[in-house]
């Protein structure tokens, strides 16, 4: 008797442990509670700056989607969060932490950019081919070069593509200001807006982009799931060793991936820059990059839940821009909710895979199991 | 002569945020816990303490309420990863979107109730944070102005730096803290409180971090407040850890040196050095990425990375 008690003293108030793995029905439910507890935190930060949270909800929605002007600009949002989201989302299925997507975004734009300024005088077609390319290449490179590094010296991915990404934002600053400035501008310095031959064309009503980024969608699919590389990525992801074992040559894996995860975000780049700015700016990723971290994320990795991520995404950000004009909340507002949604679906993922037994029902536990 | 002094003065004053940081996060690392949220802890440091000392016109207030809101947002991350195992990488990264988004809404919803339109420290914290004069030893030629005629918080960082670097190695806390990054489950063996260790010090860490954040909305706009004002220097931050080889007492060097990186461009002519201006906004972020290269090519400098780095304790799988 006196032994129990003494366990009982040294026993903590909760402890933790694994649970077997919950149904697929259970585990949708249990994200979509978290999903709708982090509005609901949402909405308390939205009432702590005075307005009405179902108010403020209901705009975003509205400003998204109120008219088919409104609907083209969610979908203009969206193209490059959706397509350097699949990006990222092949490096970090091989658990490469790869943040550069902003740095990415930002040197494939630039390197569609030397086409669109220099040889717009060509073909549309193959310019176009052209620019594709280059920022496929471009941004590649840009995610290469970590992925050198990485397996040559096991060098820190994740820091090294954070400062690539600044490296690559004041190599525009420089064009913008030195070789590269419009030289009708008298002098303010910005790259002159591109000719209507080196910009993408338009397909009902919003530029091209979309349709690639759902072909991407459908590609990065299949690619992961249906194809030797695809499996070759999650095995170094799972663990390196087994693929070495295996006789795969993770180096070789590392470098092919990282070349593809920053080719498409630089894909990414040059729609945004040749599709929806018709010019290169320094916030051509503007945070996209980041974003699409938390679009990966928050899908899982799996592309068609990305689709619907993104999407959701975009619509929050459209319809800031609406509060933004109409309550005067700027429209950092979606970072803000979409940094809360992400600590709710992050604390969710505990509970998919552990529970806490407290002190009280240990004993009956204990009986049941 | 005088304009290498004034060089050098601008150069700890660049280097001091990074100072805060680099600290905050060596105290985080050594739990075994890689918090990439170091510029969103300083930004909503930044943006907590400007607001603070702009309605209380009270300088110890806003550090505080800095360090508070620093804290507050590591306790999230703490929380997250501590205790429910979330992937570390994301968690910060996330914690760093939400940081620098809070902040940027914060500051334009309290700037738009503003009459004049802009948001500036009223006069007695303007005051406050102006470089320090003691008589007798702040006029004397060079160390004077090299030593003693530096805003507060200078001071207070170096102290903070000198402090943790005690901690690390001389207390036995500071020791318990470096068991737990190296080999959680052993110290766990050894009865050492492992998740309490974290949360203390993770938390601590952040508070540090936050207090840096004021800098950068206080000092470096001189008092203005502008979106955006952290821009970049946490995570120049998280790589000065590895610079510093996890030692804060590296830290004060490494920081005073990119923060000497940062000014470069004021102190040196056009006509010697024809740089454009980009390339040396540019410089600190090359000069870390080559770091850490080269630091990972030796890898005798990484002697002090704590062995747990970025893996989750779970006691049940030791």
């Amino acid at each position: 008797m006196s032994k129990t008690t003494d366990n009982r003293q040294t026993e903590p108030f909760a402890r933790i442990v694994k649970r077997a793995e919950l149904p697929a029905g259970k585990i949708i439910l249990l994200r979509l509670w978290a999903v709708l507890l982090s509005l609901i935190a949402g909405g308390v930060f939205i009432a702590c700056v005075g307005q009405n949270p179902f108010i403020i909800y209901g705009t975003i929605i509205s400003g998204a989607f109120r008219s088919v002007m409104a609907f083209q600009g969610t979908v203009k949002v969206m193209i490059p969060l959706l397509i350097s989201s699949l990006g990222v989302t092949l490096a970090f299925k091989m658990k490469f932490w790869n943040i550069g997507a902003e740095g990415q975004i930002i040197f494939g734009a630039t390197c569609a950019t030397f086409f669109a300024l220099f040889f717009s005088g060509i073909n549309h077609v193959l310019l176009v081919i052209i620019m594709f390319l280059a920022g496929f290449i471009g941004g590649g490179l840009w995610g290469l070069l970590p992925a050198i590094f990485k397996v040559k010296y096991d060098t820190n991915e994740t820091l090294f593509t954070l400062m690539l990404n600044y490296i690559a934002l004041h190599i525009v600053s420089y064009l913008r200001d030195g070789p590269w400035m419009d030289p009708s501008s008298q002098g303010f310095p910005k790259i002159a807006r591109f000719d209507k031959n080196a910009s993408l064309d338009k397909l009902f009503g919003i530029q091209f982009g979309w349709l690639i980024a759902l072909v991407l969608v459908v590609l990065i699919f299949v690619y992961i799931k249906y194809t030797k590389q695809g499996y070759e990525i999650s095995v170094v992801g799972e663990s390196q060793d087994t693929a070495r074992y295996a006789g795969m040559n993770v180096k070789m894996i590392v470098l092919r991936t990282m070349f593809l995860s920053g080719g498409i975000c630089g894909m990414a780049g040059m729609i945004q820059a040749t599709g929806s700015d018709i010019t290169l700016t320094t916030s051509v990723a503007g945070g996209v990059g980041f974003t699409a971290i938390i679009v990966a994320w928050l899908a899982q990795l799996n592309p068609f839940a990305i689709l619907l991520v993104s999407f959701l995404f975009s619509v929050l950000e459209k319809g800031s821009s609406v509060v933004q004009s109409n309550f005067g909340l700027s429209t950092d507002c979606a970072d803000v909710l979409q940094g809360i949604i992400l600590f709710f679906i992050l604390g969710c993922e505990f509970f998919i895979r552990y529970r806490f037994l407290f002190r009280k029902g240990t004993h009956k536990a204990e009986k049941e199991g | 002569m005088e304009i290498l002094i004034k060089f050098l003065v601008a150069a700890v004053g660049a280097g001091t945020p990074l100072l805060f940081g680099t600290v905050g996060e060596i105290l985080t690392e050594k739990t075994g816990h890689l918090n990439l949220g170091v510029e969103g802890m300083m930004s909503i440091g930044a943006c907590v303490g400007f607001m603070v000392g702009y309605y209380t016109d009270n300088f110890a207030l806003a550090i505080l309420a800095s360090a508070a809101a620093g804290a507050f947002s590591a306790l999230i991350y703490a929380v997250l990863t501590v205790t429910f195992m979330a992937n570390q990488n994301v968690t910060g990264l996330t914690l760093t979107i939400f940081g620098i988004g809070f902040a940027n809404f914060i500051g334009i919803f309290i700037l738009n109730k503003t009459p004049e339109g802009t948001l500036k420290l009223p006069e007695n914290i303007t005051a406050a944070m102006r470089g320090i004069s003691i008589s007798g030893l702040s006029e004397l030629p060079v160390v004077g102005e090299l030593l003693f005629s530096y805003s507060p918080f200078v001071y207070i960082g170096i102290i903070i730096a000198c402090i943790s670097a005690w901690y690390l190695n001389h207390t036995k806390a500071g020791l318990n803290l470096k068991a737990v990054g190296e080999n959680p489950g052993a110290a766990d063996a050894a009865g050492i409180k492992v998740t309490s260790v974290k949360y203390r010090n993770i938390i601590l860490g952040g508070a540090i971090c936050g207090i840096g954040g004021v800098y950068c909305s206080m000092i470096i706009n001189g008092g203005v407040w502008i979106s955006n004002n952290v821009g970049g220097l946490g995570w120049i931050a998280v790589a000065l850890v590895i610079f510093a080889n996890w030692q804060p007492a590296y830290a004060i060097l490494g920081s005073f040196v990119f923060g000497a990186l940062r000014v470069l461009k004021y102190y040196i002519p056009q006509s010697v050095l024809p740089f454009p201006i980009a390339f040396y906004d540019m410089l600190p972020f090359l000069i870390t990425a080559l770091v850490l290269v080269i630091s990972s090519m030796r890898k005798s400098g990484r002697i002090n990375l704590p062995a747990a780095l970025g893996l989750n304790y779970f006691r049940e799988e030791r």
